[in-house]
């Protein structure tokens, strides 16, 4: 049996949660306060995801850069290999919010879209 | 000179939540001026998700909350100018501004809205010993070299404060390739929200140094390290304690002051603890006509009650508007005479820093009138409470208030009016 310490995030309070783990099976969660801690830990111990967010080169744009996002949570352990993927990524102006910038990112099948619009620099 | 019955400082979130909902409320003639080259304010460089939850019931990213408002803008045809500087306003609302295209000119409103935001507090606040070497950014300042210009400010990183743009930007720049080595934060609390705290330090390993500062800045050209140390209640630090850490850069999270030099210009009266207007029930200053709003008002950490107060300002702003046009020049609605502006003043004591507004006139009252509210430390197992003169009214049960989130109570206008001769409604932290 594994133990492994979390820190809720639903609200101010902060719960030190404890997770007693055996494999990839929660046995407990403890130290929460209400439920919405027990289902964080859960899922946090078995399929952690995140929402990544970052920045990719424009050319021909008003601005150099362009904002982008994943379109949906990727597993947690992929977000550097997502961020990599994207260094060498360059967008062509014009660019509109919800544009695919780079399709199946690091091979999470979610794609990587523009989270602002860029106009084309005459 | 042009006439417009609204003028908004500003196109940010504030002000373009404020200019749709003015137009909302029947205000046509609405201008918003903005000094940058686009709308959308600090939201454009706050790349990260987890905005809008409450307005839109989804998690989006700064810059497109931003164009969710700046759609409506367009779609309500409201006028705006971009690249344009407020220079001065004048006590009788006449609004000084310049841009390259007209140069300097004037503009004559009937109600100003002032949306201006918030400045970071720079080294400069801090006393710091040391020389000035490059490598000392504000943690904004960062975030827009980062997410908007390209450029990163460094590669060992350590972060002086955590509130929430220090957090986000620890995350960021260890995202590009740097090594952020530490947090350090002088509070024995952090200022910044709990899902910040774990997504963007705990996630990445970044150690969080609670009750800690920068004594020491190493470097002359460009920084080399700084040295740490613990600091005791009263926020001293303690001799033997100090550690040194190797870095080249230090991005300093140390809080936000709203932008109020316009504001003092016109005479506006500045509340000294939040360094932001007075304003009454509807958001409006001392001077007759003149609204604030959003992070120039008192600095929120979220954008949705930025959204909200702002359409309130907007929609207060119109009222006034076509109360004006309707009323003699003179007399407005609700004068003296009716007993109605009889002013309750709201006091924080004991726990409670501020409040917005700091007084209410009931005939001005909406059905419901959100105050909101800072504590000054964390209190667990809590009761937020308010009297009506001597008589508990609301008390709110909290597991947990802390400074860096806000707070808010809701007062009906019927609670106020069963109180016909209320004077003073005092916001308390009690002990459960």
């Amino acid at each position: 049996m594994e133990v492994k310490n979390l820190t809720c995030i639903n609200c101010p309070m902060g719960c030190a949660l404890t997770v007693e783990m055996n494999d990839d099976e929660v046995l407990s969660v403890s130290g929460n306060t209400c439920n919405r801690g027990d289902v964080y830990a859960r899922k946090e111990m078995t399929n952690p995801t995140r929402i990544v967010t970052s920045t990719v080169r424009v050319s021909d744009g008003k601005s150099d850069m362009v904002s982008v996002k994943t379109r949906e949570d990727i597993p947690k352990g992929k977000i550097f290999e997502c961020v990599q993927a994207l260094k060498d990524v360059c967008a062509q102006a014009p660019i509109r919010i919800g544009d695919v910038i780079a399709a199946n990112i690091a091979d999470t099948g979610i794609d990587i879209i523009a989270t602002r619009n860029v106009d084309k620099d005459h | 000179m042009k006439d417009y019955d609204i003028v908004i400082i500003g196109g940010g979130p504030a002000g373009l939540a404020a200019a749709v909902s003015a137009k909302q409320h029947g205000i046509d003639s609405i201008l918003i001026i903005e000094r940058d080259r686009e709308l959308g304010g600090i939201l454009n460089q706050c790349i990260h998700n987890g905005f809008g939850l409450h307005t839109f019931k989804e998690e989006l990213t700064g810059p497109e909350y931003a164009d969710r408002f700046i759609r409506q803008v367009d779609q309500l045809q409201i006028e705006y100018k971009l690249n344009t500087m407020v220079m001065d306003i004048g006590p009788d609302k006449r609004v000084t501004a310049m841009n390259r295209e007209e140069g300097m000119f004037e503009i004559r409103a009937k109600a100003v809205i002032l949306a201006m935001g918030c400045r970071e507090r720079p080294r400069g606040a801090l006393n710091i010993p040391g020389y000035r070497p490059a490598g000392i950014y504000s943690a904004g300042t960062a975030q827009r070299l980062v997410n908007m210009e390209g450029y990163m400010p460094g590669r060992e990183v350590v972060i002086l404060g955590s509130g929430d743009i220090g957090l986000i930007m620890a995350r960021r720049m260890t995202l590009e390739g740097a090594k952020v080595k530490v947090v350090a934060e002088l509070m024995p609390y952090s200022g910044g929200l709990k899902r910040n705290i774990v997504q963007c330090l705990d996630d990445y390993g970044i150690p969080l140094k609670l009750s800690h500062t920068v004594v020491d800045i190493k470097g002359k050209e460009r920084v080399e390290g700084v040295t740490l140390a613990q600091v005791d209640e009263r926020g001293t630090p303690i001799a033997g304690t100090e550690e040194f850490y190797s870095c080249d850069t230090l991005l300093l999270s140390v809080g936000l002051i709203p932008e109020n030099e316009l504001s003092r210009g016109m005479g506006v009266e500045i509340d000294p603890v939040t360094s932001g207007p007075k304003v009454n029930e509807s958001l409006e200053t001392n001077m007759d006509g003149v609204f604030a709003c959003g992070n120039v008002l008192h600095v929120h950490d979220l954008v949705d009650y930025v959204s909200q107060e702002a359409a309130a300002a907007g929609r207060n702003a119109a009222d006034y508007v076509i109360d004006a046009r309707n009323t003699d020049s003179c007399v407005r609605a609700g004068s003296a005479e009716d007993g109605g502006e009889q002013e309750i003043v709201l006091k924080p004591v004991s726990g409670v820093r501020y409040t917005v507004p700091s007084v209410i006139r009931a005939v001005h009252m909406d059905e419901e009138l959100t105050v909101r509210f800072r504590v000054d430390d964390v209190y667990r197992d809590c009761y937020v409470s308010a009297y009506f003169d001597d008589e508990r009214v609301i008390r709110k049960r909290r597991q947990i208030v802390a400074p860096g989130e806000m707070e808010e109570v809701k007062l009906t206008r019927e609670q106020i009016l069963q109180h016909p001769d209320l004077k003073t409604i005092t916001f308390t932290v009690e002990e459960a």
